[in-house]
């Protein structure tokens, strides 16, 4: 994603320099240069080699897979015979009338919305606290790393008893607080939030790149406001924050984009038994989604509601994109 | 930040910072045992017999650590283990090697196109896996490679957009002198690579090693997709557990034998703590690399 700085007057590095337009007389010349001048003819068979099975990949299991799955989401395909009729937009319109998609699209917008804020939120809180401390911060981080490291089958297998509405430990936990615990997992007021505890559980990653970018707050920034008088809010809101915001955006969008293709905890709770009942308010996209190919061989349908949360994710990440930008302080343009 | 405060502003303000510490400490070590309960509650309900495994006691009132034997003949955990190393070791290595050669394509040459397909490389990293789920599926399906392990690593051949940009952003930071030196003993754009830019890669190539044995270890989709159905035996670790939790968990109908789940659930939680114990200094720098390639 190409940046422009926003302020003029901010010095750019010599690097980068080198991206700006060059005067016209020598763009001029370099557009008259026959490109044949510009390239060895041995280097670029060399590196086309070596790019060639990225290529490969990117042809078939990306663009051609992509035209595959638009092409089957207008059709029926039939895996047991391997034949494949067209649909038309039989599977689209199947999409608009089935019930499932509206109410398995709000879970998990649902679900986004209340685990995107809260996870931000508590990987700064954890950031910000790791940040301060001189010794011991290595031991914290690890310790709160560990739950990134626990595969999700291991996770959901102990939070399926901690959550238990009844005997369970947090519950038990929350009676010793005077509070009377809900069924979190058959609840489905509760069902949202129980997810999110277990997403928060794994929060760390965030909190890493974040506490990376806190180090990499100027400390001659930070001194000079501490020497004008400014108090520790004032300087976390008008430096720390503008400066890590780079950081933030890009965990906004990265962990909303996760959020909307939420799977594993969701599959391991309510859906591992096929002949078991979830409740309704469990039903995740992608879950469903996994359902219509892979249970119900459904493959066009599928293919429409894959190509539907593809639309919406692209959507919500071009207006994530479009408002941050807005928002966000790029100090020198790190171009990848 | 209350670091950069000189200390010598009177009693007053050194108290302060006293008790700033100590409650500073006391929230990190509150959030610590927060995030260390469940495994200490995993530890325990490994360690209890079939009837204390929900008694949330953090000290079995039975201690049974015959469970750890009794384990390997109740499930084939041996099998999915095997299955899931060969699995993520391949995976690893093939996913390593393919995203060097393609970053060193990216890196070292100057091409036509070089800047548009790098850019896609970097679309593809924020392309979501539901576009592609089922075209994937039927494409190994038409290869007749469904039930066998190879579409759980056979896409790493062809290199990850994560991990080239990862690849690259170090060769990149190599001096180009020393493939002037090498060009001047006569190596090739093969030799190149090998000799000289693999070698020095050593730590970005252990970051994907690490990051992809993690993924593929943890990878419970694809396993579904491509395993389920199969033999238990051809199973992985994810989708033995899984399977494992829906025939002993109590509340659909299980045996209620939970307390194999639990010891097969941090059998394979530890070799992911050792992966991070050894290698934690690269997982730290591979993570704090992500949010540097927007």
């Amino acid at each position: 994603m190409a940046v422009t700085a926003i302020d003029p007057t901010t010095p750019s590095s010599a690097p980068e320099k080198r991206f700006s337009a060059p005067p016209p007389s020598r763009l001029r010349r370099m557009l008259r240069r026959p490109p044949r001048d510009r390239y060895n003819r041995r280097e670029v068979v060399a590196a086309y080699l070596f790019i060639s099975p990225w290529i490969l990949g990117f042809l078939i299991f990306t663009v051609g897979a992509m035209v595959f799955s638009l092409v089957i989401s207008f059709s029926h395909y039939n895996i047991a015979a391997g034949t494949i009729r067209p649909a038309g937009g039989a599977n689209y319109a199947a999409l608009f009338q089935d019930p499932k998609v509206p109410l398995a699209l709000g879970n998990t917008l649902f679900y986004a919305v209340l685990a995107v804020p809260l996870e931000i939120l508590v990987a700064l809180g954890l950031a910000l606290l790791l940040n301060r401390v001189r010794a011991g911060s290595g031991l914290f981080r690890t310790i709160y790393y560990l739950p990134k490291m626990t595969p999700a089958v291991a996770t959901a297998s102990v939070f399926l008893l901690l959550l238990n509405g009844n005997q369970g430990a947090i519950n038990k936990g929350l009676a010793l607080l005077g509070v009377d615990g809900p069924q979190w997992l058959v609840d489905p007021t509760w069902v949202k939030p129980s997810l999110v505890i277990m997403t928060l559980w794994g929060v760390s990653g965030t909190m890493v790149i974040l506490l990376a970018a806190l180090k990499n707050v100027p400390t001659d920034l930070v001194e000079a406001a501490m020497l004008d008088g400014a108090g520790a809010v004032r300087r976390f809101f008008s430096i720390t924050l503008p400066m890590i915001s780079g950081a933030l955006f890009f965990n906004v969008i990265v962990l909303t984009i996760a959020a909307l293709q939420v799977f594993d905890q969701a599959y391991l709770l309510f859906y591992r038994d096929q002949g078991g009942t979830a409740p309704d308010a469990s039903l995740f996209y992608a879950v469903y989604l996994f359902q219509q190919a892979f249970r119900q061989f459904d493959f066009g349908f599928a293919s429409a509601l894959a190509w539907l949360i593809f639309v919406i994710i692209l959507a919500i990440s071009v207006v994530q994109v479009k408002v941050g930008n807005r928002f966000v302080y790029y100090e020198s343009e790190e171009r990848a | 930040m209350s670091a950069a405060v000189p200390t010598d502003r009177g009693p007053r303000y050194r108290l302060r910072g006293v008790v700033g510490t100590a409650v500073h400490w006391t929230v990190l070590l509150a959030i610590a045992a927060l995030f260390l309960y469940p495994f200490a509650w995993l530890l325990s309900a490994s360690l209890k017999p079939r009837g204390e495994v929900f008694d949330n006691a953090l000290i079995p009132a039975t201690p049974t650590p015959e469970n750890y034997v009794t384990v390997w003949s109740e499930l084939p955990l041996f099998s999915w283990v095997g299955n899931s190393l060969y699995i993520a070791i391949l995976a690893a290595v093939l996913v390593a090697l393919s995203s060097s050669l393609v970053a060193f394509g990216f890196a070292y040459f100057r091409f036509p196109g070089r800047g548009i397909l790098f850019g896609l490389v970097l679309a593809t990293m924020m392309l979501p896996g539901a576009v592609t789920l089922v075209p994937q599926y039927l494409i190994w399906n038409q290869l007749g490679l469904v039930g066998t392990s190879v579409p759980l690593w056979g896409i790493n051949l062809f290199g990850s957009a994560f991990y080239i940009f990862l690849q690259r952003q170090f060769y990149l930071g190599l001096p180009r002198d020393l493939f002037e030196a090498g060009r001047m003993d006569g190596l090739g754009p093969w030799g190149l690579f090998r000799r000289i830019a693999l070698p020095l890669s050593i730590p970005s190539f252990v970051i994907v090693l690490l990051f992809e044995f993690q993924a593929s270890w943890n990878n419970l989709q694809a396993s579904l997709i491509y395993l389920n159905g199969g033999a238990a035996s051809g199973y992985t670790v994810p989708l033995g557990i899984a399977s494992a939790m829906t025939k002993y968990s109590p509340t659909n109908g299980g045996h209620g034998d939970y307390q194999y789940v639990m010891v097969a659930a941090l059998l394979v939680t530890l070799p992911m703590m050792l992966l991070f114990a050894v290698g934690q200094r690269y997982f730290v720098q591979g993570i704090a690399t992500q949010a540097r390639k927007g």
